[in-house]
């Protein structure tokens, strides 16, 4: 809890600058669309955040949740009945991807830069020739209650974020957590010290591959089908768990501040737009925080210290 | 402690990046009503597009009540106000290789066309063979491609520019040795035998805001929404618009971008609802996201306001569905047959329009009936003129009812 309270404190501080600019944000349906709409990212971000605390990148998740959306669309074809078997499919290919990733990542030695670039050019020229550049096809109303309905009040969405994000920290906290910091930490110390590191990554890649799975779900439901729904995707996960405190190259940073990170960067772009400065600047503010959070990490190692490295620091 | 200054660092930089982005809207804020990106001019629809031309509005505008030549069951056979020039000199014996440089096939409003022209070119048995090369949205390659077509031995070939200015070197070069037809997308030279194309952006435009000047209030805040800004064929669609609204009594809250993104559209019409708490009318400047728009009213559980869309399944659906109040001017998919026939009659040394205007119905409650086919995918374009072609509707996706 204790290194989520600087970026929780950030978030409040944006929070109260929409509520002045938008008074309907303080009222629950206010508040509850945001988090509906911040739901998809947190979820991606939660998942991105496993694969960078265990040390590596994850940048196949935004093509990844495109190619979820794209092939959804094409598989139900507006079929009410569809539904349930095409989303169990979604989930088993997201974990593929993932277990892809983390394989090659971790067998064959190539860095997961490299992986995932390649595996997010390999889904997007692939759901580009299947799809001749146009996605075809429907979603049935069954699906897109998950990303649009909700039980009463309560978008399914939010609901299905709390779930995620229970399950998150949960992980975290258990042994998987520790040895995938250790992992992140100082790989070798871990392997040393009897942690199935490999194991322990490929589990992170698919967890990532699940969080892109439901993300599609989700962005799918909320506003139908495209082919641009997870582009720029994966810049927004890293830039969230980043801001979140997460250390790029791994073994600091815990899942509750990542997740807040993702919340921070959605009310950093509601803010923006509420004051009309829409559009081109998300990017820029993403890159803005990348640079800003990696320079301040290296800033800080060299100087002082040695870190309480790889220790039980890992629950949030 | 080290943490500390990694955390007061990113917090700097989000107070810092806080800052300049609330400066320049601070006059603003105070009157949250007031216009939003697009400073207030009137009635806030900003300043007019560098693309607009006046003459060209003008005439486009009037074409819309002139009435066709041709036959009206085959409305990609007509053309307005033709001025028919002399084909002699293209004439020769078939069969015809006739080849073709696309753009792109990179949105659903391309594939309904381009197997649409397909179909069209399966009717024709004095087209011995017919070669299409996919650009796929890139200027230099359409610039090969068009290089590469002329080295095959085509009759004639159709071009559809990726954009104007880029591409005119190199259809004037082919201009020199085949006879080059245009259409969609222009280009900035005469040399092509005919440009086809429909009435155009302005009148679609206008067709919108026109609608939505009717049935809106006055005094009732309309959102234009558009997809990116500086696309020629865009521009013409908004500054029509912005023609129409800046004589009119309602009043435009905000013109916003949507990248042609569902997500991003349905987020920027949500958020305006609840800046504004009512709005009262949506222009678009494409339909491919009118849906996400109004499932945004939905999901505030507001009533639809009136809309304008285009010809693409899903939304007339929901029109009618939801009974809508709400307008669908079209920039028809039935142009892409066109090209093949000019084509044909050009080998032929038949006339053709040097301007071929093609009619651009637009979609009214009272016809949305007859263009609505259930049977037909959500993104498919009503206006594709394929209903009487080979292979409808499998080939357009289609399910035979």
């Amino acid at each position: 809890m204790k290194r989520a309270l600087p970026i929780l404190a950030v978030l409040v501080v944006l929070l109260a600058a929409i509520a002045v600019a938008n008074p309907f944000f303080l009222e629950p349906a206010g508040f509850l669309a945001f988090l509906k709409r911040a739901a998809p990212l947190v979820i991606l971000a939660a998942g991105q955040y496993f694969v960078i605390v265990s040390g590596e990148f994850d940048l196949s998740v935004g093509s990844l949740v495109t190619a979820e959306v794209v092939i959804a669309a094409r598989l139900i074809d507006g079929d009410e009945s569809a539904t349930w078997p095409v989303l169990a499919l979604l989930v088993v290919v997201g974990l593929l991807v993932g277990l892809v990733n983390g394989v090659v990542t971790t067998k064959l030695r190539v860095p997961s830069f490299i992986v995932t670039l390649g595996m997010l050019l390999v889904l997007s020229g692939a759901v580009f020739l299947w799809t001749g550049g146009a996605p075809r096809g429907a979603l049935s109303e069954g699906f897109r209650v998950f990303g649009r309905g909700g039980l009463g009040p309560l978008p399914w969405s939010v609901l299905i974020l709390l779930a995620m994000g229970a399950a998150a920290i949960w992980l975290m906290r258990a042994d998987f957590g520790k040895t995938l910091i250790a992992t992140g930490d100082n790989e070798r110390a871990a392997a040393l010290s009897g942690v199935r590191v490999d194991r322990a990554k490929i589990f992170a890649f698919m967890l990532s591959g699940l969080s892109a799975a439901v993300t599609a779900i989700l962005l799918g439901g909320f506003a139908g089908v495209s082919a641009q729904v997870g582009q720029g995707l994966e810049f927004s996960a890293i830039t969230a768990v980043v801001l979140g405190g997460v250390v790029l190259g791994g073994g600091r940073g815990s899942v509750l501040a990542a997740m807040a990170g993702a919340v921070t960067l959605e009310a950093l772009f509601t803010l923006l737009n509420l004051y009309g400065i829409s559009g081109a600047l998300e990017f820029t503010v993403q890159g803005v925080i990348i640079i800003a959070a990696v320079a301040a990490g290296a800033i800080r190692l060299p100087r002082k210290f040695t870190p309480r490295r790889g220790d039980a620091h890992a629950a949030s | 402690m080290p943490r500390h200054k990694a955390a007061v660092a990113v917090f700097t930089t989000l107070v810092l990046a806080g800052c300049t982005t609330d400066k320049p809207p601070a006059v603003q804020s105070s009157a949250p009503a007031a216009s939003a990106s697009q400073t207030a001019q009137g009635s806030g629809t900003g300043a007019q597009s560098k693309f607009f031309v006046q003459a060209d509005f003008d005439a486009q505008l009037a074409m819309r009540s002139q009435t066709p030549q041709g036959p009206t069951d085959k409305p990609w056979e007509q053309a307005i106000a033709p001025k028919m020039i002399d084909t002699a000199k293209y004439k020769k014996d078939g069969p015809y290789h006739l080849c073709f440089s696309n753009a792109a096939v990179n949105n659903p409003w391309r594939q309904v066309g381009w197997k649409t022209m397909q179909a069209e070119v399966g009717l024709h048995k004095e087209i011995k063979k017919f070669t299409a090369l996919d650009a796929e949205g890139k200027d230099d390659k359409q610039i090969s491609d068009i290089a590469e077509l002329q080295a095959k031995g085509c009759d004639a070939l159709i071009i559809s520019p990726n954009t104007t200015a880029t591409l005119t070197p190199a259809v004037t070069a082919a201009c020199g040795k085949v006879p080059v037809i245009v259409f969609d997308r222009g280009v900035e030279t005469d040399c092509p035998v005919t440009f086809i194309k429909p009435i155009g952006g302005y009148a679609f435009g206008a067709d919108a805001a026109e609608f939505l000047v009717e049935k809106v209030p006055a005094g009732g805040k309309v959102l234009a929404l558009r997809i990116l800004p500086g696309v020629d064929v865009l521009e013409t669609r908004w500054s029509a618009a912005k023609v129409v609204f800046d004589k009119s009594k309602v009043q435009v809250v905000g013109v916003e971008f949507t990248d042609g993104d569902a997500a991003k559209t349905k987020s920027v019409v949500s958020d305006y609802i609840q800046r504004h708490g009512k709005i009262d009318g949506i222009w678009m400047d494409a339909g491919a996201t009118a849906v996400a728009a109004i499932e945004a009213f939905e999901d505030a559980g507001l009533p639809v306001p009136p809309i304008n869309g285009e010809d693409q399944q899903d939304f007339l659906q929901k029109w009618k569905d939801a009974n809508l109040t709400a307008v669908a001017p079209t920039y028809p998919t039935y142009q892409w047959r066109t090209p093949i026939i000019a084509a044909l009659k050009i080998l032929k040394g038949e006339e053709v329009p040097e301007m071929w205007n093609l009619p651009q119905p637009k979609v009214t409650s009272e016809n949305l009936s007859t263009y609505l086919k259930p049977n037909m995918p959500p993104l498919h374009y009503a206006l594709c003129g394929c209903e009487d072609l080979p292979g409808f509707p499998e080939t357009w996706g289609g399910k035979k009812s």
